[in-house]
């Protein structure tokens, strides 16, 4: 017994892999970085939202500069992700304000931005609205029964239009890289979410050979989505600087430019229409959403799969009919974020279910537990619920936690309100994403124990840890025996990006069939021992997708996601009276994740999520004008400090997910789909009505 | 010009207007402060000056003649593991100077003062509650 105490970290809060670097300065982010003979690089953008470039004049001494446009570009003129149709440098068309048009570099930085270039366009007519535009990048429809049948039954219809605002990521390291000129290649030094997206944009663009581009990350200082598809497109710029320098070059981005041009969440306009019953059961739910995309299509399909897939909430309904698109706008691209489009739509649908119990007059927790998810009952995609299925769980445990039902009372009439969101989040790539990932990871035998190669990063979420955790239960051996290779697309195997809430689940499921190779092959021997007669051994495997996993991607049917990880949030704040001003007070976070591999790194997830959650719902403005993002800059695009985060009471509970290593399902994302719905309860609680997020004291002097 | 740096006199060459940041981080090497925005917002590249927290950012260089300066790499303290073991870095960007701006702070610090004293220093990971556990267990 004891002895099997001693191997077994899975549950415990092992000391962590990814933890000593950072804590004494020694942890290498890109910047940190110096490389002999190293020029930097610069961007000249395109300043209109829409045109046509003529002509480029450069002003400015030329000497030791090295300048670059599109026609340094030896391969294919994209950034390679979904549909191909962002250029990487403009050639003529522009699409929004922020395109790259010039490359500069050179190594002494004040003469870098010294350089004056003046671009001769074209302007053109812009479309700024979503709900204007014309171009579709995606459309997406979810049917499930008869739409019109379930209004026919309902007593009642509630409806209401809901909008959601840009988010940045404000991860503290902007986004940056270093290209290496190397064998007639390049190697790309970088701060990255998902090193082979880098890889695949690379060869596309250089029209290289797969083992011509080497593509390492560098200790990554925040990503959450930010640094999925972004990094393909700086890593791009560098690129074609270094070759035609034939010397290393570094980009990274101040916070100014890296607010202004890269990715940010989708804003939305959400419309529900809901059918109810006097009991409270839902009889029709029908669903517009609209997601602005901006100028290229990067994930947009995805992430409105995802908002989509979400937008009925976790809650039962016989007729759904869910209509999605993502619109062509003349702004800056919108991407990955945490939460990847649901925390739009199910912004939307928790106001909408507070709503409905007001127009009801029911209590808003006995309209959730009515309502929400069991086993045995089917999402608006026909998926059928399992044993892991916790939505009244979490809701109940986060209403007895908080103490909902008394301060529901005791704060009404006064400044103070309370309120909730009942939630879940697909685990892993949407529908048949994970297959057409085929993903690999690999162990490989060391001395004393094994190395992990994963082509998924750490980025703070500690995948290390989690990963090496996993491994070491697996095989029966010590946490310490299980090493972690740096992430260097020469030495893993792509293990599909570090995003989705899929690294722990999915790549750690990988890694856990690896272990349990590795230890049938082993026997009885030490790993010295095995490798001293046979010779070095590394298991390498692919993703297989389990058989009771089905998905129709044509029809949107079937099992959009292997599980789902389940929330409550409740939203204790205070209203200014004078001033409009929302204080946070607390924060109760339940969430279901099937088994937390690391109790505090769970923990952090949940904290964390929730954090931004907060800055999503109350200070996160971005201000676009013109198309461009106008306060892009830490000083008046405001993220949660410590005074304005509530202290956050989180409770983790475990229901094991059948295909999860050790039960695991995903969590990055959970937490950040349910703060929003809570805090704007909580404001409907003092009596103001909001539809729209960020709630700035403007906002709700007008809902007042 | 002259100046104490994690307790060494040294003597370092630049402009006096040069940011201490970039002193600090290229012409003395020590790349543990870190920028994040550059404008004293985010407070990635707390350091102490005489003691005091200051964000290196504003800072120009010729105000530190003959002051002592304090960087993470002059730090051997307890909560730096506490920092690990709870959770306080995730992404690790912010913790130099999280920890920078934490360490005059006793581990029995009344929430609302530790809250106070790290306003200035923005954390997109963690939303601040395993940083305030980390200097609650300081050892």
């Amino acid at each position: 017994m004891k002895r099997e105490s001693r191997t077994r970290s899975v549950g415990r809060a092992v000391v962590r892999k990814e933890g000593r670097e950072k804590v004494t300065g020694a942890a290498r982010y890109v910047d940190d970085v110096r490389m002999r003979g190293m020029l930097h690089g610069r961007t000249i953008r395109s300043e209109i939202a829409c045109g046509e470039l003529r002509g480029v004049r450069l002003e400015f001494d030329r000497a030791g500069f090295t300048i670059a446009d599109h026609r340094d570009i030896p391969g294919r003129n994209v950034v390679s992700l979904i549909a191909d149709d962002q250029p990487c440098l403009v050639e003529r068309e522009i699409r929004h304000a922020e395109e790259a048009v010039v490359l500069l570099a050179h190594e002494d930085r004040e003469r870098l931005l010294a350089a004056r270039v003046e671009l001769d366009c074209r302007t053109g007519t812009a479309v700024f609205d979503p709900l204007i535009s014309t171009r579709s990048f995606k459309d997406v429809r979810i049917e499930k029964g008869d739409v019109e049948r379930g209004f026919a039954e309902a007593d009642l219809v509630v409806e209401g239009e809901y909008r959601t605002g840009h988010q940045e990521h404000a991860y503290i390291e902007p986004n940056g890289v270093i290209a290496v000129p190397e064998n007639g290649g390049v190697v790309v030094f970088g701060s990255m979410q998902c090193p082979y997206y880098v890889h695949k944009a690379l060869t596309t663009l250089l029209g290289l050979p797969a083992a011509k581009v080497r593509v390492v990350q560098t200790e990554t200082g925040g990503g959450f989505g930010g640094k999925e598809e972004y990094p393909s497109m700086i890593a791009g710029h560098a690129t074609i600087l270094a070759l035609k320098a034939k010397r290393p070059v570094k980009i990274v981005y101040d916070r100014a430019e890296d607010m202004a041009a890269t990715t940010k969440r989708h804003p939305s306009v959400v419309r529900h229409r809901t059918g109810v019953r006097r009991d409270g059961s839902l009889t029709a739910q029908r669903i517009e959403v609209v997601l602005d995309g901006g100028a290229y299509t990067t994930l947009s399909p995805v992430v409105l799969s995802r908002a989509a897939i979400h937008a009925g909430g976790p809650y039962r309904c016989d007729h759904v009919l869910i209509e999605g698109r993502a619109m062509f706008t003349n702004t800056v691209p919108n991407g990955a974020f945490r939460g990847f489009g649901a925390p739009q739509t199910q912004f939307a649908g928790e106001v909408q279910m507070e709503r409905i119990a007001e127009a009801l007059g029911m209590d808003p927790v006995e309209l959730r537990e009515i309502n929400a998810l069991r086993p045995g009952d089917s999402t608006a995609t026909g998926q059928v619920m399992r044993d892991d299925c916790s939505a009244l769980d979490v809701l109940r445990a986060g209403v007895k936690r908080s103490d909902f039902r008394k301060k529901r009372r005791d704060w009404k009439g006064t400044s103070r309100g309370i309120g909730l969101s009942l939630f879940f989040h697909g685990a892993g790539f949407t529908g048949a994403g994970e297959v057409k990932l085929a993903s690999r990871a690999a162990l490989e035998l060391t001395e004393t124990g094994v190395r992990i190669l994963t082509g998924t990063t750490e980025m703070g979420q500690g995948q290390r840890t989690t990963h090496a955790q996993i491994v070491a239960d697996a095989m029966g051996i010590p946490y310490d025996r299980v090493e972690v290779a740096p992430v260097d697309t020469a030495r893993v195997p792509d293990s599909g990006p570090t995003v989705a809430s899929r690294t722990c689940m999915i790549v750690g499921g990988i890694l856990m069939e690896c272990a349990r190779e590795m230890k049938a092959k082993l026997g009885k021997l030490s790993p010295r021992a095995y490798l001293q007669k046979h010779g070095p051994l590394v298991v390498e495997k692919q993703y297989r997708h389990p058989e009771d996993i089905v998905w129709d991607d044509v029809n949107y049917k079937g099992d959009a996601y292997g599980t789902y990880g389940w929330g409550c949030e409740v939203a204790e704040i205070e209203v200014d009276p004078d001033t409009y001003e929302v204080r946070p007070l607390k924060l109760t976070a339940v969430v279901e994740i099937g088994k937390a591999i690391h109790p505090v790194l769970a923990a952090g997830q949940v904290e964390g999520g929730a954090a931004q959650g907060v800055g999503y719902a109350l200070f996160e403005d971005c201000a676009v004008r013109d198309g461009r993002v106008a306060n892009h800059t830490l000083t008046n695009y405001i993220i949660p400090t410590s005074v304005d985060t509530p202290p956050i009471d989180t409770v983790i509970l475990e229901r094991p997910y059948r295909h999860g290593p050790f039960g695991a399902k995903g969590i990055g994302e959970l937490p950040l789909d349910g703060a929003a719905p809570a805090i704007v309860n909580a404001l409907r609680h003092t009596g103001r009505d909001l539809r729209a997020i960020p709630a700035t004291p403007e906002r709700i002097m007008e809902a007042t | 010009m002259k100046f104490t740096l994690n307790g060494k006199k040294v003597d370092v060459k630049a402009h006096p207007m040069a940011r201490l940041l970039d002193v600090l981080r290229e012409e003395c090497g020590l790349t543990g402060t870190k920028e994040g925005c550059g404008e004293g917002e985010c407070g990635a590249c707390t350091v102490l000056v005489d003691g005091k927290p200051v964000v290196s950012c504003l800072v120009p260089f010729a105000q530190v003649r003959g002051a002592k300066v304090r960087t993470i790499e002059g730090v051997q303290d307890p909560l730096q593991k506490a920092f690990v073991t709870e959770g306080g870095a995730q992404c690790g960007i912010c913790t130099p100077g999280m920890i920078m701006a934490s360490l005059h702070l006793k581990s029995d610090a009344p929430p609302e003062e530790v809250r106070a004293a790290l306003a200035g220093n923005l954390c997109r990971c963690t939303g601040y509650t395993a940083i305030y556990r980390s200097i609650r267990k300081r050892r």
